[in-house]
């Protein structure tokens, strides 16, 4: 990444100042140490207590080895949010991700596409309080949804207590996250040069042989990144599962925030140690190998 | 003329394509209907009339037979339910003043150490360099449910617990923005820097005078990324903060049993929304572009 001319000037930098060089290395680092000490205290240090407290007892304190571990791996709670989590994740970001990039190819090429990105936007701006009022009058067993389907003759049903809930989350992610992921398809559809499809047009290829071609391999970088950003927002739905069905909702939209909640407020700090540790074991694994096919999808 | 026209009109195949389009375009539309008529349906019902909402929203709110239909505007707009809320509800005003201070107070900070570490990793070396970023990005990847034991240990030691101080100081320490204002100082060409140097300039002078002014929007992008998440926060208050007069709007779910609360609850909701709604119209372009330097690669 530096040029060697760089490194160069760097040396020559360090030359005079043999003698305290080491604190000269350093100083540049000063620059980020009123950040990295918030972070110290209010992550890093609490993290490591937990991760500590991950091996041990909650009420008496005693290494326990992995018994915690053990313990959360057979509740059933535990099985259900994660079946959950990992249920809807699989169904919402491959949805949102491709029905994104769909709209970022047809906005991209037009010029009102500004105008109807911002209305896909505006999801983002509004609080999920205000949505929730809105999903509680919307997906009631007598609320406008059952309304519309009634003039299709369709049987209405009561959306949040019943299987539909899983829908109407899955709903509520699309609905709140397109905006964001068309923007940042968008980003990547600028970064292809207009000079490539000129040629292939020169050379007789049609519009579908063109994305084919040279639209979806040049988004290839930014695919890694849309798919890792659509997932970590895919954690917030939570937000409207939980003003719209508070602490225990219907079994179908239990998920691990839920769960993390119930064990905190019965004090089972063991199992949430536990619980973190993994969670963010396999979210760290899942990254770096993203990052990883990400690296090698660039070069 | 016209001929002229069908003569150029390509064949039977292109048509086809041009046809495919519209409906492409009929169905972008109607997608982009439906994600707004949230945001219609709020502010429409917040000017409704408590006879108007009773008759349109009475199968939900009580009980009455029947589904609930809703038109697209108020056949007699009134204001009164935003007067009831501002004037007959003093614990509606507590919770938006301590929504303001959550808010502002971590934007605050964020723009003082965020802006200093995102300038410290885009335009110093030091060494670990990649160690300390690589750490930043992953604490920005975690959701708050890993990281919530460990909030909770750090403010019950503190004693922050119950005080706006614990939802504040954890989110200015946040490292998202960091990440975002970082893409932004990088654009910065470094042989500007090493001229200002060569002139005499002073460190903090190079970040004060060249790199805040030129990475503005990418400080404006955090910000305004920064607001409609911390305005709308949920899971922390909630999980942070017992006593009622602390709560910020965000999780304040007004009550919709009743036909006279429901025109309340919808004024509420609608209020709760102003601010994000005007910081989204005023910085939609930073938005985007916030939103992008989380994922174009260098």
């Amino acid at each position: 990444m530096h040029g060697s001319g760089k490194d160069y000037r760097e040396k020559l930098k360090k030359a005079p100042s043999k003698d305290h060089g080491n604190g000269k290395r350093w100083r540049g680092a000063l620059w980020i140490l009123p950040s990295f000490l918030g972070v110290l205290v209010f992550y890093l240090l609490p993290y490591a207590d937990v991760a500590r407290r991950s091996f041990f007892g909650a009420v008496d304190n005693q290494f326990v080895g992995l018994a915690n571990y053990q313990a959360i791996l057979g509740n059933t709670a535990f099985r259900l949010a994660v079946k959950n989590t990992v249920k809807f994740t699989l169904i919402c970001v491959p949805t949102l991700v491709l029905l994104a990039l769909a709209c970022a190819v047809v906005l991209y090429q037009s010029k009102y596409g500004g105008v109807i990105k911002s209305a896909f936007l505006m999801p983002m701006a509004l609080p999920a309080v205000s949505v929730a009022l809105v999903w509680r009058l919307l997906f009631h067993s007598q609320g406008l949804f059952n309304y519309w389907l009634s003039h299709f003759g369709m049987e209405g049903r009561d959306w949040m207590n019943g299987q539909g809930a899983f829908w109407i989350l899955v709903g509520s992610y699309i609905w709140k996250n397109l905006g964001y992921d068309i923007v940042l398809w968008m980003a990547g559809l600028s970064g292809i040069s207009e000079n490539i499809y000129e040629a292939a047009k020169v050379d007789g290829a049609g519009e579908w042989k063109c994305f084919l071609k040279i639209t979806l391999p040049n988004l290839k970088p930014s695919l890694y990144t849309i798919t890792v950003l659509s997932f970590l927002n895919s954690f917030k739905v939570f937000r409207e599962a939980y003003l719209v069905a508070g602490d225990y909702p219907h079994e179908g939209i239990y998920m691990m925030q839920h769960l993390f909640n119930n064990w905190f407020r019965a004090f089972s700090f063991d199992k949430m140690a536990a619980a973190a540790v993994l969670e963010s074991g396999v979210l760290l694994v899942l990254i770096l190998l993203l990052q990883k096919a990400w690296d090698s999808g660039v070069e | 003329m016209d001929i002229e026209v069908l003569k150029e009109w390509p064949t039977k195949w292109l048509r086809r394509a041009h046809v495919g389009k519209a409906a492409l375009w009929g169905i972008l539309a109607a997608l982009g209907l439906a994600a707004l008529y949230p945001v219609f349906f709020l502010i429409s019902g917040s000017f409704m009339g408590k006879d108007e909402l009773g008759e349109y929203l009475g199968a939900v709110i009580s009980g009455s037979h029947g589904y609930a239909h809703f038109p697209l505007l108020p056949a007699y707009p009134t204001l009164r339910h935003y007067v009831e809320v501002f004037l007959d509800s003093p614990g509606f005003f507590v919770m938006f003043w301590n929504s303001v201070k959550i808010t502002f107070g971590v934007l605050a900070g964020q723009l003082m150490v965020g802006t200093m570490a995102a300038w410290g990793f885009a335009k110093h070396e030091f060494p670990w360099k990649k160690g300390f970023f690589l750490l930043y990005l992953i604490l920005m990847l975690l959701p708050f449910q890993v990281l919530m034991l460990s909030n909770y240990l750090v403010l019950d030691k503190l004693s922050l617990t119950d005080n706006l101080w614990g939802i504040i100081l954890p989110g200015i320490f946040s490292t998202f923005p960091v990440f975002i204002m970082y893409r932004f100082f990088r654009e910065l060409p470094d042989s500007l820097l090493e001229s200002a140097r060569l002139d005499g300039a002073r460190e903090w002078q190079l970040f004060f005078y060249i790199g805040l002014p030129i990475g503005s929007s990418g400080v404006i992008a955090a910000m305004v990324l920064g607001f409609l998440e911390y305005w709308s926060l949920i899971e922390q208050p909630l999980t942070f903060l017992k006593e009622r007069r602390l709560f910020p709007l965000s999780i304040f779910l007004p009550d919709i049993t009743s036909v006279s609360q429901s025109g309340m609850a919808f004024a509420a909701s609608a209020i709760t929304f102003v601010p994000a709604l005007l910081v989204f119209l005023g910085g939609q372009d930073y938005l985007e572009q916030g939103i992008m330097a989380g994922a174009v690669k260098e």
